[in-house]
């Protein structure tokens, strides 16, 4: 790991003062993608500011059809919401099955949305659910929050808040994971929205990261079935292929993934 | 550098370290407790594993500043003098190590899993919940035992207690 100054904010506003007075800096909250970045050498921020003490950044709010996750919160916190359970069984599960017990308890939501890795989980919860992420400065639509690789629409400094979910009709989420790390060989997540809208969002499977997949919520949306996604066809083109799995086994994932979601979702 | 205050294993100790110190190296190379050990080093294998505040983390992906002022427990923290904590222990009788390189890392995470489930544990939570712990030796079935094992001595312990 290259050298680094470690800061400790116990604010957003003060976060954002660290972070424009550094050459370099990065935010830091669970530190489970940054900091394995940076052991790497991938990455050598000057400063790493640490959001995770910000006491407005960690909570979990559920009022009406809206499930808000303040950005800090870990997985694990996640997981074990009564409320989200309740609310949106699809994102309590999916917190849960994100890495191992050690890895909930430090990794969070906003980390894992502005660190936007290809296999990461909640980008698909997002995007399928299509959530809202809230920043120190804006609101943002899941639609145009992500913008491939780990990139996103944030702005040099600009700090995740918190995340809404609107609950939606029906949701599941299905994921192959790597079997040591857990992070998704393919994820899918189908939500139905309380609209009747059918929304798709496919993590680890696609080069350019999370991705909804058209075909597969035409079929959902005539109908909401397993069986329904059997006769479509997945195409491997953009799709990943490493030594895990090639674009075709990822494009039957996909397949698979999708159907198990549906059944999870009832 | 920084000076990072922490209470480990019940002591408080006080540790001026570079910024970019991981809080393993700070527990192995500082404070000289070599129990806890680095396996992969990339947050998969576990044997890192240690107590923040309560809590089963892999000590290390966390910077030594990030643990500022928190209270960590290792392996070595856990038996009370000569007497082994009762996962140490169920581990010895179920033969739950080979080499013991991964042991550490395993015992940290498998008193978290009791901890945090207590009395409600069975066979599929315990192989799900160490999916964060990998051992190269056992086939994880003695390992499974010896955490069943100990669950049902810690209930009875905290009975007692």
């Amino acid at each position: 790991m290259y050298e680094t100054n470690y800061h400790r904010a116990s604010s957003v506003d003060e976060a954002a003062a660290l972070f424009a007075k550094g050459k370099e800096a990065k935010y830091l909250a669970g530190g489970h993608t940054l900091i394995p970045v940076m052991k790497q050498r991938l990455a050598g921020p000057s400063d790493v500011i640490d959001l995770a003490r910000i006491k407005e950044l960690v909570g979990i709010e559920v009022a009406g059809d809206t499930v808000t996750v303040k950005a800090a919160t870990p997985h694990y916190d996640v997981a074990a919401s009564d409320a989200v359970r309740k609310a949106i069984p699809a994102l309590s599960s999916l917190a849960s099955q994100i890495g191992d017990p050690a890895v909930r308890h430090r990794g969070t939501i906003g980390g894992s949305l502005a660190n936007n890795d290809p296999a990461a989980d909640y980008p698909a919860a997002a995007m399928a659910l299509g959530a809202t992420i809230k920043t120190n400065k804006r609101s943002i639509a899941a639609d145009d929050f992500f913008k491939g690789l780990f990139s996103t629409a944030l702005q040099d400094g600009e700090i995740i808040t918190a995340v809404s979910f609107p609950v939606p009709a029906k949701a599941g989420y299905a994921k192959f994971p790597h079997p040591a790390s857990r992070f998704a060989l393919t994820g899918v997540f189908v939500a139905k929205a309380k609209s009747g809208d059918v929304r798709v969002a496919v993590t680890g499977a696609s080069q350019s990261g999370v991705m909804r997949s058209a075909a597969i919520e035409a079929a959902l949306k005539a109908n909401w079935a397993a069986s329904a996604v059997d006769g479509v066809s997945v195409s491997s083109s953009g799709l990943l292929s490493d030594i895990h799995g090639s674009s075709d086994y990822r494009a039957n994932l996909i397949k698979v993934m999708a159907q198990r979601a549906v059944t999870a979702a009832g | 550098m920084s000076t990072v205050k922490l209470t480990v294993n019940g002591k408080a100790v006080s540790v001026d370290v570079e910024d970019r110190t991981l809080l393993v190296q700070l527990l192995r190379d500082h404070l000289n407790l070599t129990g806890t050990h680095v396996g992969c080093d990339t947050s998969q294998c576990g044997a890192c594993t240690v107590h923040i505040d309560g809590k089963a983390v892999k000590s290390c992906t966390v910077l030594a500043g990030q643990a500022d002022g928190s209270s960590i427990t290792t392996i070595e923290g856990l038996a009370k003098g000569d007497e082994l904590h009762p996962m140490q222990a169920a581990f010895r009788d179920n033969h739950g190590l080979q080499c013991g390189f991964c042991t550490p890392g395993m015992i940290m995470s498998a008193v978290d899993i009791v901890k945090r489930h207590g009395g409600q544990l069975d066979e599929a939570t315990v192989r799900h919940e160490l999916e964060g712990n990998i051992c190269r030796c056992t086939g994880y079935h003695n390992i499974v035992k010896s955490v069943l094992d100990a669950a049902g001595r810690m209930k009875v312990a905290q009975a007692a207690e």
